[in-house]
């Protein structure tokens, strides 16, 4: 296996996936905020609601885009760069993406054609339909894509196949109510929610401190911070540590967001914040809350939170084991046969992964000596400092919200919009939401390392076999094509703000109906 | 759980499927490239090239999905092939990926500023999106053909030995030559239908015939050399079809002319080249007297002939190897678990038909003609 590829295939991923995240949850949250706004539009008839939905809309349309193009990327990633990764684990991983296509992607992308160009084409409750199924699409395609990414995480429902060489299903059922999956789903689409809730709140206030359309940033305004109040609620309360006692890599990821070497007596302290030092095996200048982790992590006051360097023992005994179990698959591909051979696997092959950490170090992971079993075992240790600042940085922008949005609730109801300082507040909040997202995948998916599929394939065994120049011929290509559209489309999008819900073509213009009377009332 | 269709009929459905998708995705997003493809040369001032860009800009985004949809079923009913396909067309899979990427944006961005470069821009962009997938899909298929050199070791790890200017042979830019023709024709065909009456169609219908024409010869072409080139595989031993999916029991060989087989053996194969033949017949007979339905019908017939007629020609291989006997792809021993198959196939019975049906009645609600002056009138449209 060649290394280099494998990290560069990693640097690749990530700069892909993190660029499609982008955009994916202002799709995700704008998409059903349409469909809020376009009923209040059906409910009251008032032509202000069709501008501001189409004003929206607009806003929306520009980001969908991109949020496709980027997309299509990933869709091929599995294959180009994760050859093995597809080949091991394709009988269960490709399904949830497969299932994605048909019932999410078609979903949404025949109806969003519609949903521009339909405006004069349906009756009010049909557009309002069609606008429900782009909003119903894009959240089912995050449910079946993070049944996929929750698999992986947590991989239920399947087991090795010597005969094939890879990981095949035994029941679907749990890949679907994957725990893990469910939570990461609520957790994910609520993060969405918040960032379009955020955005709409912030660009709003920018026409509000210009003293611009105030009656549609009013609206705005008002549905923002409703909606916005109860997902931040949502992305807090339901928050993703429910995973945590299930593997011993997801323990692994909370000891190690925590920062915690040593096991604790329950319930567990939380480290509010400190220095983590992977060298030294500790961490500085901790501050501790008493009890409060262990009540979050496992909800309850007498189970324990497993400390780092417990779990690098327990790494250490499934190595030893694993290597039973690749010693019997060995066997079993030279004589299938072999029933001493199936009952060693059998016993064993909970831990077949854990061998294949090993083939960092050596070939034939039953050539591998006490040492290198240690390594390997040390390697199940993710990046300390940069998860626990991660998951940091994420929750404190997570209640922040929280108080951000309850205000605006408050100053919403009782119609005081122009409060300078929250209007900068909230114009200077845009781009929080992003960041917290991006920590999130930073958080799940380095914490996941070294593990593709927690416990059952190492990442660096996933990737192709392709050479380093071509790697880096493609991740200089994608950044720079990914550079040149980011470019263009905040241009777009700071054009589309400037310029405001009346300069959309279509209000002014059009010949007769409602959106001929929302042009002529005054911006207030 | 007892699952009610064996594993080898399951694996025939899929590969059915397979090139069901591959159909679809030509014949709706097929027209879609091949507009494009047209663009910058059939429509000259601003207010044609937005007329064209209409005639597809609501519904492309539907018809993509075809194209998605392939990649992730491919996932996960052949995992294999999806496996040691993209890894090994690397390159050719970037240069793809990056036309495509420009596709959604040249739509949505073009018509938002006036500015007459960026506008001409974004058009030659379209134009990338539109030919360059065409062009390589057809490399491509004719690589599929000619088989591709990779092998896999013992734990099946797939090792790819060719290079990206190795997928360029005559043979296969002779195919690649045929997926453009076939496209724009069909392009060409839409348009007829979709465009107004006008100098725009009357090119569109010009350069449609031009492509048909050329199609013909190309696929004729691509028989001949099935018949007396040096294509063609087939299994020595070990064909198990419903075996372990493990490609190293079964042993190949290359065997010039080996395509043409099947259908000695089976001669009702031989409608799908007949399809081929006529469909391009008839649309290039449609789109010169002006009679869109022969066009568009043709021309879908056409790509549907042609496609089954490369599926047909290799069953029951999917990608045979150049370089070692033992690693080739074929049906009895590329796909996924019989468990997987089957689940699939329940939930494609359920949904393909209903996104059959929405996308019928979306098509239905924007039927009609998209004229010059819809798009200076009407601010919604690209
Ligand atoms: C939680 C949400 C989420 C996550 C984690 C991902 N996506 Fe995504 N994706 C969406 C949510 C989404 C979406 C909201 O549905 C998008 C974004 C904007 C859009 O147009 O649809 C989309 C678009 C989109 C498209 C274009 C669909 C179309 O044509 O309509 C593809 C092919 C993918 N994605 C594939 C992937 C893959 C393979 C991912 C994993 C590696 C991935 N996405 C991560
Ligand atoms: C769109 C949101 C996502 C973001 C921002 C994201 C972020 C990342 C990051 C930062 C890495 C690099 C980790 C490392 O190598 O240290 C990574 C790797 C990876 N992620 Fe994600 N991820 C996302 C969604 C997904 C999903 C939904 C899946 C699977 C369905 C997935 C599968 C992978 C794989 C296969 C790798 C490469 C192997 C690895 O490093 O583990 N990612 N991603
Ligand atoms: C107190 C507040 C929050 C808590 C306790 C929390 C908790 C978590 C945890 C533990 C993970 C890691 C999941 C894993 O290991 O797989 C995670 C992931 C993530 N978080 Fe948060 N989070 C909070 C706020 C937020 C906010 C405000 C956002 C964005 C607006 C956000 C977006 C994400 C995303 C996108 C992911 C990656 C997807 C996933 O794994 O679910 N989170 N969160």
């Amino acid at each position: 296996m060649d290394f280099t590829v494998a990290e560069l295939s990693r640097l690749q991923f990530a700069l892909t996936a993190m660029y499609h995240f982008l955009f994916v949850p202002l799709t995700l949250g704008l998409s059903f905020i349409l469909v809020i706004m376009e009923a209040v539009y059906v409910m009251t008839g008032k032509p202000i609601w069709r501008t501001i939905t189409k004003f929206w809309g607009m806003i929306f349309g520009i980001n969908f885009v991109l949020g496709v193009a980027t997309g299509i990327t990933m869709e091929f990633e599995f294959g180009t760069n994760w050859s093995y990764f597809s080949h091991y684990v394709g009988d269960i991983f490709g399904a949830p993406l497969a299932i994605e296509g048909l019932m999410a992607f078609f979903l949404e992308a025949t109806f969003v054609g519609l949903m521009f160009f339909g405006w004069d084409k349906l009756s009010r409750v049909a557009h309002l339909g069609v606008t429900f199924m782009v909003a119903l699409g894009s959240n089912l395609s995050a449910l079946w894509i993070l049944v996929a990414n929750g698999w992986m995480q947590n991989p239920v429902g399947a087991q090795f196949n010597p005969e094939t060489m890879r990981m095949e299903v035994i029941d679907f059922g749990a890949v679907l109510f994957n725990p893990v999956a469910q939570a990461k789903f609520v957790h994910t689409v609520s993060a969405g929610y918040v960032t379009a809730a955020a955005f709409v709140l912030g660009i709003s206030a920018i026409y509000l401190l210009q003293g611009k359309w105030r009656g549609f940033a009013k609206r705005s305004m008002a549905v923002a911070s409703a909606f916005g109040l109860a997902s931040a609620l949502s992305v807090v309360v339901l928050g993703d540590e429910s995973g945590y006692t299930l593997t011993d890599n997801q323990k692994m990821k909370l000891a190690a967001l925590e920062a915690m070497w040593e096991t604790e007596p329950p319930p567990a302290g939380l480290t509010l914040i400190g220095w983590p030092d992977m060298e030294a095996r500790e961490t500085y200048y901790g501050v501790h809350v008493p009890w409060a982790l262990g009540l979050i992590a496992t909800r309850s006051i007498d189970k324990e939170v497993t400390g780092i360097l417990a779990l690098v023992a327990i790494a250490e005994t499934r190595i030893e084991s694993g290597i039973i179990a690749y010693d019997a698959v060995q066997r079993l591909r030279a004589s299938p046969a072999d029933t001493a051979a199936r009952a060693q696997f059998e016993a064993h092959k909970r831990d077949l992964g854990y061998a294949l950490l090993l083939k960092r170090y050596v070939n034939d992971p039953r050539q591998a000596d006490a040492a290198m079993i240690k390594k390997a075992a040390w390697d199940t240790v993710p990046n300390v400092p940069l998860l626990f600042w991660a998951f940091r940085f994420m929750a404190g922008i997570g209640f922040y919200f929280i108080a951000l949005f309850a205000l605006a609730f408050w100053l919403s109801t009782l119609h005081a919009f122009d409060n300078k300082w929250f209007l900068r507040l909230a114009v200077l909040s845009i781009p929080l939401p992003w960041i917290a997202a991006e920590m999130g995948w930073v958080l799940a998916e380095m914490g996941r390392q070294p593990w593709a599929i927690d416990g059952v394939l190492p990442t660096f065994l996933g990737a192709s076999s392709l050479t380093v120049t071509e790697v880096i011929i493609t991740i200089i290509g994608f950044t720079l094509l990914y550079g040149a559209l980011a470019v263009v489309e905040v241009g777009l999008i700071i054009r589309t703000v400037k310029m405001g819900p009346y300069a959309h073509a279509g209000e002014q213009r059009e010949p007769s109906g409602h959106g001929a009377r929302a042009a002529s009332i005054p911006a207030e | 759980m007892e699952i009610p269709i064996d594993y080898e009929s399951l694996r025939v459905i899929w590969w059915g499927l397979m090139g069901v998708l591959l159909i679809a995705f030509a014949a709706t997003d097929g027209f879609d490239l091949g507009v494009a493809a047209l663009l910058p040369f059939i429509a000259h001032t601003d207010a044609e090239r937005r007329m064209v860009i209409n005639t597809i800009g609501p519904t492309w985004e539907g018809n993509q999905v075809w194209f998605i949809l392939g990649g992730g079923a491919i996932f996960a009913a052949w995992p294999f092939v999806y496996a040691v396909s993209f890894s090994g067309f690397y390159l050719a899979m970037f240069v793809v990926l990056c036309a495509l990427i420009l596709r959604p944006v040249g739509f949505k961005y073009r018509s938002k500023r006036e500015d007459e470069r960026w506008r001409a821009f974004w058009d030659w962009a379209l134009f990338t999106g539109g030919f360059v997938p065409a062009l390589v899909f057809g490399v491509a298929v004719g690589n599929v053909l000619t088989g591709v050199p990779f092998r896999l070791d013992a734990d099946l790890r797939a090792f790819y030995e060719g290079t990206f200017l190795g997928l360029f042979t005559p043979f296969t830019l002779l195919c690649g030559v045929l997926s453009v023709a076939m496209l724009v024709l069909h392009g060409a065909a839409w348009l007829t239908m979709k465009a107004e009456k006008g100098p725009v169609r009357d090119r569109a219908r010009l350069y449609g015939m031009f492509a048909g024409l050329l199609a013909i010869l190309c696929f004729a072409g691509g028989n001949l050399w099935a018949a007396h080139g040096d294509l063609g595989f087939r299994i020595v031993e070990g064909v198990d079809p419903a075996g372990a999916s493990n490609p190293l029991r079964m042993l190949s060989e290359a065997a010039p002319g080996a395509w043409l087989s099947n259908f000695a053996q089976h001669s009702w194969m031989w409608i799908a080249p007949v399809l081929g033949y006529a469909g391009l017949a008839i649309a290039v007979l449609g789109v010169a007297l002006a009679i869109e339905a022969l066009a568009f019908s043709g021309s879908t017939l056409a790509v549907a002939g042609i496609i089954a007629t490369v599926g047909l020609s290799m069953f029951p291989y999917i990608l045979p190897s150049t370089i070692d006997p033992r690693s080739s792809l074929t049906v009895w021993n590329a796909s996924s678990s019989h468990l997987t198959l089957f689940v699939m196939l329940i939930l494609t019975v359920i949904f393909l038909p209903l996104v059959l049906a929405y996308t019928a009645w979306v098509y239905k609600v924007l039927w009609g003609r998209v004229t010059t002056r819809d798009v200076t009138s009407n601010p919604s449209m690209y």
